[in-house]
């Protein structure tokens, strides 16, 4: 368990040029803000394709200026069309997922602080780790594609399910080289996230300096570690899943194909395969996806919050196992997404049991972060009010999770707006709360400059409030029958609910225009905030120790000894009420 | 402001149960047999994750309040019971609705799959493509023609590939836009996709499977009350999705023998 490796090599020499300094960095810190900056982009682009489909399903019939552009056959004068509507559905899911719930609080975050947390100089394979980046960025580039090519983007859903997804262009506009492209970004991106996490264990395990205990790493630096198992053994699943996708779109083969289909009058000459077998590889990787969103969420809000609190967390050690089982038990859950997919009706019972079983250690967590802050002394900022408040979120959205971890009810609220509410609740607006209150906690360590905090918690007001009024609804749409990934309602039963839909609406454009704020201060703090202290937070651990921003090498040509785990807080240090990782004094308590 | 976040999580929590406590969106009603093990099972898990959810939030707004923005240096103290007490509350409060909901509401599940239709329930085959549902029954000679992928032609309204010049059985089957059936009669829905996957979905009758292509499916239920109601598709099929319905007529014993009758006659 004692660290290995006490004394490393310089990794890489300084870099030298514009290139080597910018865009092909070997510096885990660059590539590390070259994902968040990817990620920023992907989610206003995610978001505004959010506002296009909220907008549409209220006010079906108004023109969107200037998206007949983008689009003339799927927004003929600005006018939504159905199957343009389920573009951006696809888009927007695909981006907010793989490009932005991955791509920010794991690989974007773990990149900058997991060497710095274990005291490395860098990861322990920058080339790979500049590989990774760049081929997300290819991803990326492939994925956005679709919007400019005539056949525009694909409009089967992010879960892209076959045979849909898989018979080509004879089932609908989209679905002929924009599924193409669909399918080949997303093996690509399966590629840079296999990469990566291999990189991120090779790293946590091999390049701890001296004193740095696994017990001893940070709780976000665990949280990274388990994501990356987690991706390692999911995206090993969906980059094969995507390849033979691919083989029945432009091959010719049938993997998830039978035969007899009959669609748009063209009898499909394919014959043998299944489409559940799309779903079964699909959700063996989807489910995990969930956590390698939410995992490194958990890890950021733990550290924002003990700094936060000027007191250790009840016990990091429980909220490291709870972790731990939560990414074993995430890889037994998938059929819950099945029930009512024609599975063998006992597999949906042997599903539900883990199903439920994982809101035993999501309950833990939970309990451990109420329960620290009693007696605490909680500093207010706009990273600790993101962290409480995704506590919050992450409370209403585990709760629905238990509706639809029972197959019975599942019959009853599968493919409703109560899973829209569910999901987006758990593993998007909660892990979008980690990003952010990340992104609020370390931007001084990362860019040497302050946030400014006014703007911050204006900007955490309309963002907690304005989920709360868009999600929330959801739920009770969901409950009485309302249909999701439907373009307009054009049936008996759910036009009665377009007040609610208006509601959303309306708090979405609200919340979504609340974001320019965040991308506001981001840009101005960048050049003109405050000029950040090594440790403006009081911090212990090892990020803290070093200048913000820190040098290429990170410590210099020092490395550093670790004498503590990261919770001294509320103790006598010679700093104050905290007593950093690598100093070596003595801990007095009280 | 951490006193603010106290006030605005406990506005949120109570803001957001009181829809659900003052009924305001419920279910629609229940035309099944099977139904009321579901809305019950659904009740109790919103009496359970309800009450968490808003003592998650209470708590939460409630120590945010307390022991926020104390004088700097304050005093800082653990909750009694410490991490063992969170741990056994999680096990006792999760494990406790883990076993009341997961085992023992499994029944409500076992109501849908695991009880066999009756000898006499009606057999009714339901097709599902882009994007219409069609309905075909036996006819008199209570067998289903074989069908041939290759001979559908909808134009000729010969939705399922039907080829009666040939098969014998096929002759009789009556085929229908919308899924008429009698009341309190048992129902079994043999499921054929034509194209991509599909979904049925009547709120009422609390049932909904999708329609899996290469793999025929079958559900079974009792609808109880007569009246008509929706049939939509809940499996993003395409671009005409959202437009995807049929009705189900549930008719009393003798308006639908009277509805076959016609059908009978029409061929």
């Amino acid at each position: 368990m004692e660290q290995t490796l006490p004394q490393p090599a310089h990794l890489h020499a300084p870099p030298e040029g514009f290139l080597r300094k910018y865009v092909f960095s070997l510096d885990h810190k660059v590539i590390g803000k070259q994902y968040y900056g990817l990620a920023l982009v992907a989610v206003f682009t995610g978001m505004i394709l959010s506002w296009l489909m909220r907008f549409h399903l209220v006010w079906p019939n108004a023109k969107v200026p200037g998206l007949d552009l983008l689009s003339k056959t799927g927004a003929p004068g600005g006018v939504i069309t159905p199957e343009y509507y389920l573009s951006l559905l696809t888009m927007h899911g695909t981006l907010m997922v793989f490009f932005v719930l991955t791509n920010a609080p794991f690989a974007g975050f773990g990149n900058f602080f997991l060497p710095i947390q274990i005291g490395a100089e860098d990861m322990a394979f920058p080339r790979f780790n500049m590989m990774s980046f760049w081929t997300t960025a290819a991803a990326f580039v492939v994925l956005v594609l679709a919007f400019f090519i005539p056949d525009g983007p694909p409009i089967s859903g992010w879960t892209a399910y076959a045979p849909l997804s898989a018979v080509g262009s004879d089932a609908g506009p989209g679905l002929g080289w924009g599924q193409n492209l669909w399918a080949i970004s997303i093996g690509l991106f399966c590629i840079g996230q296999l990469l990566g996490s291999l990189n991120f264990i090779a790293t946590t395990l091999d390049l701890r300096t001296k004193g740095m205990t696994l017990m001893r790493m940070p709780i976000c630096t665990w949280a990274w570690f388990i994501t990356s198992c987690i991706g390692l053994l999911a995206f090993a699943v969906l980059l094969p899943a995507c390849l033979l996708l691919i083989l029945d779109r432009m091959a010719g083969t049938s993997f998830f194909i039978p035969s007899g289909l009959v669609v748009s009058d063209r009898l499909q000459n394919h014959a043998g395969g299944s489409p559940l077998l799309w779903q079964h590889l699909f959700w063996f990787f989807g489910h995990p996806e969930v956590y390698i969103a939410i995992l490194p969420a958990m890890g950021i809000v733990s550290h924002v919050l003990v700094t936060s609190m000027r007191k250790p967390l009840l016990s990091a050690k429980v909220i490291i196992y709870s972790m731990i089982s939560i990414g074993f038990l995430s890889y037994m859950v998938w059929g819950h997404h099945m029930f009512v997919s024609g599975m063998n009706p006992f597999s949906s019972l042997l599903f539900s049991f883990p199903t439920l079983t994982i809101t035993i250690p999501a309950t833990i967590l939970t309990l451990i972060w109420l329960g620290s802050l009693y007696g605490a002394n909680i500093r207010i900022t706009a990273a600790s009010l993101f962290a409480l408040g995704f506590i919050s979120m992450f409370v209403s959205g585990g709760v629905s999770g238990f509706f639809l971890a029972q197959p019975s009810i599942d019959i009853y609220l599968h493919a409703t707006y109560f899973v829209v509410g569910h999901f987006h609740m758990v593993m998007g607006v909660a892990a979008i709360f980690g990003i952010l209150s990340g992104t609020y906690f370390w931007f001084p360590k990362m860019f040497g400059r302050m946030m400014n905090e006014s703007l911050g918690k204006l900007h955490f007001w309309f963002t907690f409030i304005g989920t709360y009024c868009i999600f929330m609804p959801f739920h009770y749409l969901g409950l009485v029958g309302n249909v999701r990934r439907y373009a307009s309602f054009v049936d008996d039963f759910m036009p009665a609910l377009m007040p609610v839909h208006r509601f959303v609406t309306i708090a979405a454009l609200i919340t979504g225009a609340a974001q320019f704020i965040f991308l506001y201060n981001l840009i101005y703090s960048r050049f003109r905030g405050k000029i950040a202290s090594a440790n403006p937070w009081d911090g212990t651990s090892l990020e803290w120790s070093i200048p913000s921003p820190p040098p290429w090498n990170n410590f210099g040509d020092k490395h550093p000894v670790i004498y503590h785990d990261p919770h001294q807080y509320g103790v006598r240090g010679s700093k104050g009420d905290f007593v950093m990782q690598d100093s070596p004094e003595q801990i007095v308590t009280g | 402001m951490g006193k603010l976040f106290g006030v605005v999580v406990a506005l949120i929590a109570i803001v957001s149960a009181y829809p659900i406590v003052a009924h305001w969106y419920v279910q629609p009603i229940d035309i099944s047999t099977h139904g009321h093990a579901i809305d019950e099972q659904l009740a109790d898990t919103m009496a359970e994750a309800g009450l968490s959810f808003l003592a998650a939030q209470l708590l939460l707004g409630f120590f945010v309040w307390r022991f926020s923005q104390r004088k700097p240096g304050a005093k800082v103290w653990n909750i009694p019971g410490g991490a063992t007490l969170m741990v056994a509350a999680a096990f006792i409060l999760v494990g406790t609705e883990i076993l009341a909901l997961g085992v023992l509401g499994q029944k409500a599940w076992a109501n849908v799959y695991f009880t066999p239709p009756k000898p006499d329930a009606m057999q009714i085959q339901a097709q599902a493509g882009q994007f219409a549902f069609y309905f075909r029954y036996p006819g008199v000679d209570g067998k289903f023609g074989p069908l041939h992928p290759d001979k559908i032609d909808e134009g000729n309204s010969n939705f399922f590939g039907l080829d009666p010049a040939n098969d014998v059985e096929s002759r009789d089957d009556i085929v229908s836009a919308e899924l008429d059936v009698p009341v309190n009669h048992e129902i079994q829905l043999l499921m054929h996709a034509k194209d991509v996957g599909h979904s049925f979905y009547v709120r009422e009758l609390r049932i909904q499977q999708d329609f899996v292509p290469g793999l025929d499916l079958a559900v079974h239920f009792t609808p109880t009350q007569t009246g008509k109601y929706e049939i939509v598709c809940t499996q993003l099929c395409g671009l005409g999705h959202y437009n995807m319905k049929a009705y189900l007529n549930v008719l009393s014993q003798e308006d639908f023998e009277k509805w076959m009758k016609q059908k009978i006659s029409e061929q």
